[in-house]
C-alpha cells in the first residue's frame, strides 16, 4: 500500500513535468537520430557517398588517363576535374573553399615515367631468362614525383590513408599492365590481346569477408546496428539528470521533513524511485529501439535488427536501467544541491561514456586508460548490448558484462544506504 | 491519572560539540487536551524545540516522552501519535490536495477507504472540495496553509505540532484556520502552537509558556499570568518579563 502510493506519486510527478520529459525521452531520440544519421553517411563512404576528389591532369599520355579511369571506376571517389593551367597554389584553395576531401595533381610526365618503370622492370625480368631486354631510362627519371596527393586538413587519417591506398593500388595496376605488355611485346613481337591483359591482372585471391560473432544469424552491420544500442545506453544513464535532482529537490523541500516525522522509512521513497525510473529506462530502451526498427528506414537510415535473443535484450536492458538508476539514486544522495547534482551527473556520465567506448571505440584507446573501462558501467552495458546485436549472441554469451554489471550495481546500492543510514534516514 | 502529552525531563541538546547549547537542564510538561502555545524571539529555540520533540533533531541528553513513549525507544509508535504542520509547505506542489492526502495517509498506514473517507471530511470543513483536484502549485497562500494543515491532521493524530501554521495568510484564513484547531482540541487533540502573532495566540491558546535562551521563562494558563504580572497581553507580559520588545528581544 505504501510502496504503491509512493510509486504512484513519483510517477504522477515524472508525468506533470513536461521537460523532464523531453529531456528523458525526446532528446535521446534526436541524439540517436542525429549520430546514426552522420555514422550511416560514414559507413556509406564506399557505397553511395563517394568522398570527393578534385583532379587535375596535366599529363598529356595515355597512362594518366587509364589512371583517373581507374579512379572513377574504383567506386571510392566522386570525381572533378579542374583546368590543367592551375597551379598548386590554387588547387590549394580550391580544397579549402569547395571543401573536397582531396586533390589530385598528376604533373605532365606521369605516363612517360610510368612507361619508363615498365620498361626497366620487363628489361630486368627479360635479362634474368638470358633475354636481351632494354633497361634505358626514360626521359623522367623513375621516383620523380609526378603524383601529387592534396589533402584537407580535417580528414582522419585513416581516411587519408584509405585514399592513398587506392592511389597506389591504381598506378600499380597500370604500371604492373605496361610491364606485361613490354614483356609480351619482347617475346612475341606482337601487342599482347586484351583478354590476355585482363586475365593476367584479375585479382584471382577473392577476398572472403567472415563476420565475427557468436550466433549463426548473419547480421547486416551499419550504423544503426552499432550507435542505436550505445546511445540507448548514454539515454538510461541520462537519467541522472532527472533522478538525482528529484532526490535533492526532495530533500531539500518541506515535504522532507514531513516525511521524517513519518512513520514510514525514507528507504520506501528510495524504493519507489528505483521502480519509476526503472520503468522509465525501460520506455526508452522500449522506444528508441521502435525509432530503429520502424522510423529509421522511413527516413532512409538502415533498420535496426533486434537480436535473436529477445529474453536475453530485456534482461540486459532491465540490468542495465537498474544499474544507471542506482547510479543516480548515488548522486542524489550525495549532492547538496540540485546544480551539484546536475552538474556532476551530466559530466560523469559523458567522461564514463568516454570511458567505456560509447564515444570512442575501445579498441583505440590507449592502453594507460583501458584498465579505466571496467570501472565504467556505460562499458559493460555496452558489451552486452554489441554482443547480441553485433555478434548474434544469446544471454548466456554476454554472461560476464551482466556479472559485471550486477556487482557495479550493488556496489552503488551499498554506497547509497550506507550513506541514508550514515545520516539518519533509513 | 492521565498521561501527560508531552514530557520533557533534563535535555540538553546543541547544534555542533564546539557551540554553546541552546537546551541545558530543559523541562517541561504538557497534558493531554490542552493547547499550548510556546512562544519567544528568533532564536529563542521554539522551533528547535519543535524539532527535538518531533524527532527530526536527535539528542543526546534527557529525555522526551510522547503519551508516555520515549521518543527515542518507540519512534514507530510515537510517530504514529503525532501530527506535524510545519512552517515550511510540506506537499508536493506538483500534485492535487487529493493526491497528496492519498499519499501521505499511505505513509500514516491509513487504508485506501480511510484516506478517502477523512479526506472528503477536511476538504469539506477546511472548504478545499472545488480546489482539491487541482494542483497545489496554482493555489494561493492561505489556501496552500490549508492543506499542509490538512495533511498533518489526516491521521487524527492525539498530538498535532504546528510550527506558525497561518504565517502569510489572510485574517479570513486565519480565523478559519483558528476556528478548525480549537474544533480539533474539543475532539481530544492536544495542540503544541508556535507563533510570532501573539493576538491568535491569546485567541487559541489555554497554557502557554514563554522561551527567552533556551529558557522558560513564564509557564501558566495565559489568564492567570496576565493576571499575576498585572498584565493586558502577550506583547506586554514578555516586555514585563524581558524589559525588551517581542521582536528585539
Amino acid at each position: 500500500m505504501k510502496l504503491a502510493a509512493t510509486i504512484k506519486k513519483d510517477i504522477l510527478i515524472l508525468l506533470r513535468d513536461r521537460v523532464g520529459l523531453l529531456l528523458m525521452f525526446l532528446m535521446p531520440l534526436f541524439l540517436v537520430l542525429i549520430v546514426t544519421s552522420i555514422q550511416s553517411s560514414t559507413f556509406d563512404i564506399v557505397g553511395k557517398n563517394r568522398i570527393s576528389v578534385l583532379i587535375c591532369n596535366k599529363d598529356t599520355g595515355r597512362l594518366s588517363k587509364d589512371f583517373v579511369h581507374a579512379l572513377d571506376t574504383s567506386g571510392m571517389f566522386k570525381l572533378t576535374y579542374i583546368g590543367t593551367t592551375v597551379t598548386s597554389q590554387q588547387i590549394t584553395e580550391e580544397i579549402r573553399s569547395k571543401d573536397y576531401v582531396a586533390g589530385v595533381l598528376i604533373e605532365n610526365g606521369f605516363s612517360g615515367q610510368l612507361q619508363a618503370a615498365a620498361k626497366q622492370t620487363s628489361g630486368k625480368a627479360l635479362q634474368s631468362f638470358g633475354l636481351e631486354g632494354d633497361t634505358t631510362t626514360a626521359s623522367m627519371p623513375v621516383g620523380e614525383n609526378t603524383l601529387n596527393l592534396y589533402y584537407n586538413p580535417v580528414i582522419q587519417q585513416s581516411l587519408k590513408l584509405s585514399v592513398k591506398g587506392v592511389l597506389n593500388s591504381a598506378v600499380q595496376i597500370i604500371q604492373s599492365r605496361e610491364t606485361l605488355k613490354d614483356l609480351y611485346f619482347s617475346i612475341n613481337e606482337a601487342p599482347m590481346p586484351d583478354s590476355l591483359q585482363n586475365e593476367m591482372l584479375r585479382n584471382n585471391a577473392n577476398i572472403k569477408e567472415i563476420q565475427v560473432g557468436t550466433g549463426n544469424e548473419k547480421i547486416v552491420l551499419n550504423a544503426s546496428q552499432h550507435n542505436v544500442p550505445a546511445w540507448t545506453i548514454f539515454a538510461m544513464f541520462f537519467v541522472v539528470m532527472s533522478l538525482g535532482s528529484n532526490i535533492v529537490k526532495e530533500k531539500s523541500s518541506g515535504s522532507f521533513i514531513r516525511l521524517k516525522t513519518l512513520p514510514t522509512n525514507y528507504f520506501v521513497a528510495l524504493l519507489s524511485k528505483q521502480i519509476t525510473y526503472l520503468a522509465v529506462t525501460f520506455l526508452q530502451a522500449f522506444i528508441i529501439f521502435f525509432t530503429g526498427i520502424y522510423l529509421f528506414p522511413l527516413i532512409g537510415l538502415p533498420a535496426l535488427q533486434l537480436p535473436q535473443d529477445i529474453i536475453g535484450l530485456i534482461i540486459v536492458t532491465l540490468i542495465s536501467g537498474w544499474c544507471a538508476v542506482s547510479y543516480a539514486l548515488c548522486v542524489g544522495v550525495f549532492a547538496q544541491t540540485q546544480e551539484q547534482a546536475n552538474g556532476f551527473g551530466a559530466v560523469s556520465i559523458v567522461i564514463l561514456s568516454i570511458l567505456g567506448g560509447l564515444m570512442i571505440p575501445s579498441f583505440i584507446m590507449p592502453e594507460s586508460f583501458k584498465p579505466l573501462m571496467a570501472i565504467s558501467p556505460l562499458h559493460w552495458c555496452l558489451q552486452a548490448y554489441y554482443g547480441l546485436f553485433l555478434e548474434g549472441g544469446t544471454l548466456r554469451d554476454v554472461g560476464i558484462n551482466i556479472l559485471s554489471l550486477i556487482i557495479i550495481t550493488f556496489t552503488l546500492q551499498a554506497i547509497v544506504l550506507l550513506e541514508l543510514k550514515r545520516k539518519k534516514l533509513i | 491519572m492521565n498521561v501527560p502529552a508531552i514530557k520533557i525531563e533534563h535535555l540538553g541538546f546543541s547544534y555542533d560539540r564546539q557551540g554553546g547549547k541552546i537546551f541545558s537542564d530543559f523541562s517541561l510538561q504538557v497534558n493531554t487536551g490542552e493547547r499550548f502555545g510556546l512562544f519567544g524571539p528568533n532564536g529563542a529555540g521554539k522551533t528547535t524545540l519543535m524539532s527535538l520533540m518531533t524527532g527530526l533533531l536527535p539528542f543526546n541528553e534527557g529525555n522526551i516522552e510522547i503519551a508516555g513513549y520515549s521518543i527515542k525507544n518507540n519512534n514507530k509508535t510515537v510517530k504514529q501519535y503525532f501530527g506535524f504542520v510545519p512552517q515550511d509547505f510540506s506537499f508536493y506542489e506538483e500534485l492535487t490536495p487529493a493526491e497528496n492526502l492519498e499519499f501521505f495517509g499511505a505513509w500514516y498506514e491509513m487504508d485506501k477507504k480511510e484516506i478517502k473517507t477523512r479526506s472528503e471530511e477536511l476538504f469539506n470543513i477546511l472548504q478545499l472540495d472545488t480546489v482539491k483536484n487541482n494542483q497545489v502549485k496554482k493555489f494561493s497562500g492561505g489556501m496552500k496553509r490549508k492543506v499542509n494543515l490538512a495533511i498533518g491532521v489526516l491521521h487524527k493524530p492525539g498530538i498535532l505540532f504546528l510550527d506558525e501554521p497561518t504565517v502569510g495568510v489572510d485574517v479570513q484564513t486565519r480565523y478559519e484556520i483558528i476556528n478548525y484547531l480549537k474544533l480539533l482540541n474539543t475532539n481530544g487533540t492536544t495542540l503544541i502552537y508556535t507563533s510570532h502573532q501573539l493576538s491568535e495566540a491569546e485567541a487559541l491558546c489555554n497554557k502557554i509558556a514563554l522561551i527567552h535562551h533556551g529558557k522558560i521563562i513564564a509557564f501558566d494558563s495565559l489568564d492567570k499570568l496576565l493576571e499575576e504580572h498585572k498584565q493586558e497581553g502577550l506583547e506586554g507580559l514578555f516586555i514585563h518579563l524581558t524589559g525588551k520588545p517581542f521582536d528585539e528581544a
